[in-house]
């Protein structure tokens, strides 16, 4: 279908990633089924670096694609890379999405970053909590 | 193998219609309003398709206004009936909560103009009743419209029943009929309907072709200036090749409704029937008053649009209510309105069969969604908590 680039098609056909971590180091999930989109983030973390990470998502197309793609983007990198890691730089990966769309780069975002907070809660490490913005899936639309 | 199963949003034209067309582009391209030869000979066309539109509907030819589609053919009989309420002080409209949009926003706009809107209750199983319409009329009622048979869950509306009752109260009856005519028998008299719309791309015509019945003495408000066309109601030189077009595939479709349904419903009944082993699902609509084409579900635990684009991917094209394919967060109002929750509104199918469905095909729906669904709930954390109990099921 035309509505989607071949890279979001190629990761919602074969996502990388899908799955779940027991006993992981951090797990996050966003959205609600409310609005149609819930990403589960599950990451292993060995000496502050993202071993392996994967992820579950009832959603779209599009949520399906960024969730395959952001696992891609942080696997094998440190946490504080991992931190930096935007909705932007996941919907470009991706080769763009459409507008409607741009929400599910958003909650691939903040299943990452919750997965975060959960490790860093977990673990008693200090953090700024400015950088975990409360989440509001449904009204982050564009 | 690949499977049209959309023919609720589209259908393929008939040679048939596309036949009936080409003369009236090529060689009968005339003006039916030109006085010269090559006009009166397109405005004689015109005149015969009019008289076997009407026929198919069991109406007079000079009760049928040509219109650009279902959208328009709503759209006029709707504000005719307000304009024709509102002059003697009526400004109450009954309609139900899961019509088509082209009802429901022209509804939304006369609300803003001060008229009041009911909105009847569907139901579990998608469908009013005549006693409902009958307890809503109000003195000041000037409308009641119902569609015929709902376009995403396929339910078959008591039209002779509602109507019976509505011209019992002297109150007009609009049916937008479009994803019945041509699949349903439509006799316009002994079912009391005042005004119906349809469109020709339903019933394997052209798109952009519709229909607006209204009975002789109902006076239309035009939604398009200009010419004397349609008997000044509807400005805007005829479309010829499409009208021709339109009346070849009605009286073909009419003329198979029996046969049709006979071959279709025990192939319909067999999908619903597959998909129904399909653990956490549920059949939307009525199962037995139910357009002969139509099967529609919800999946608990996965999102439709996912759904839509894996079975693209087996060849098949189907449709859903989903939020995602709309562009919008909300799930169909449809749904809603029959009490789907939105979580399960969102894991929603509708497969609208076409005549030539084979059995063949229709097992391999049944195999390629149970598959998808099945593969689209093992990566959906929402199924997981159904499983282990974390979130409870909502469908059995």
């Amino acid at each position: 279908m035309a509505l989607y680039s071949e890279k979001v098609m190629d990761h919602f056909r074969h996502p990388r990633n899908v799955g779940v971590i027991e006993n992981a180091s951090g797990v996050g999930e966003v959205g609600n089924a409310k609005c149609g989109d819930i990403m589960t983030m599950y990451l292993q973390i060995e000496n502050d670096i993202i071993t392996d990470v994967k992820f579950e998502t009832f959603g779209c197309g599009s949520a399906i694609a960024s969730s395959s793609m952001a696992t891609e983007l942080i696997k094998g990198k440190p946490v504080s890379e991992a931190l930096q890691l935007t909705n932007k730089a996941v919907a470009e990966a991706l080769d763009g999405l459409p507008a409607h769309k741009l929400h599910c780069s958003v909650l691939a975002e903040e299943a990452i970053k919750s997965a975060l907070k959960d490790y860093y809660d977990k673990n008693g490490i200090a953090y700024d909590a400015a950088l975990f913005p409360a989440e509001n899936c449904c009204d982050h639309d564009h | 193998m690949n499977i049209y199963a959309d023919h609720a949003a589209t259908t393929r034209m008939s040679q048939t219609a596309i036949d009936a067309m080409l003369p009236y582009m090529s060689q009968c391209y005339g003006n039916p309003s030109s006085l010269h030869t090559v006009g009166q000979k397109a405005n004689e066309a015109l005149t015969q398709a009019r008289e076997r539109i009407a026929a198919c509907l069991g109406c007079d030819a000079r009760e049928i206004t040509f219109t650009s589609g279902g959208s328009e053919a709503d759209n006029q009989a709707i504000i005719s009936a307000a304009r024709l309420g509102e002059k003697k002080g009526k400004k109450h409209i009954i309609s139900t909560a899961f019509e088509h949009h082209a009802v429901l926003h022209t509804l939304k706009k006369l609300e803003k103009e001060g008229f009041a809107v009911t909105l009847l209750d569907v139901h579990e199983n998608g469908m009013v009743s005549a006693q409902q319409v009958e307890a809503a009329i109000r003195p000041d009622t000037c409308l009641v419209t119902v569609m015929f048979a709902n376009n995403e869950i396929g339910s078959v509306q008591p039209i002779a029943e509602i109507g019976a009752v509505c011209r019992s109260k002297g109150v007009l009856f609009h049916t937008d009929a479009v994803q019945a005519a041509g699949h349903l028998h439509i006799d316009v008299v002994s079912q009391q309907i005042d005004m119906l719309s349809l469109s020709a791309h339903k019933f394997h015509g052209p798109k952009g072709c519709g229909v607006l019945y209204a009975r002789k003495g109902i006076r239309l408000t035009n939604l398009i200036e200009g010419g004397a066309q349609e008997r000044g109601k509807r400005a805007g030189t005829e479309n010829i090749p499409g009208i021709m077009g339109m009346a070849a595939a009605l009286e073909e479709a009419c003329a198979h409704i029996d046969e049709n349904a006979a071959r279709l419903i025990p192939l319909r009944d067999k999908l619903i029937a597959g998909l129904s082993a399909i653990p956490h699902s549920a059949l939307n609509g009525d199962p037995v008053n139910r357009l002969p084409s139509n099967v529609n579900f919800c999946f608990e635990g996965i999102e439709g649009e996912s759904l839509l684009l894996l079975l693209d991917d087996k060849g098949i094209c189907a449709s859903s209510g989903s939020a995602c394919t709309s562009g919008s967060l909300d799930p169909s109002h449809v749904l809603l309105a029959i009490g789907r929750v939105h979580d399960v509104a969102h894991g929603s199918l509708r497969l609208s069969l076409g005549e030539d469905i084979t059995e063949e095909e229709i097992d391999y729906l049944i195999r390629s969604v149970t598959e998808v669904v099945a593969y689209l709930r093992r990566m959906s954390p929402v199924w997981r908590d159904l499983q282990s109990g974390k979130r409870a099921f909502i469908l059995k």
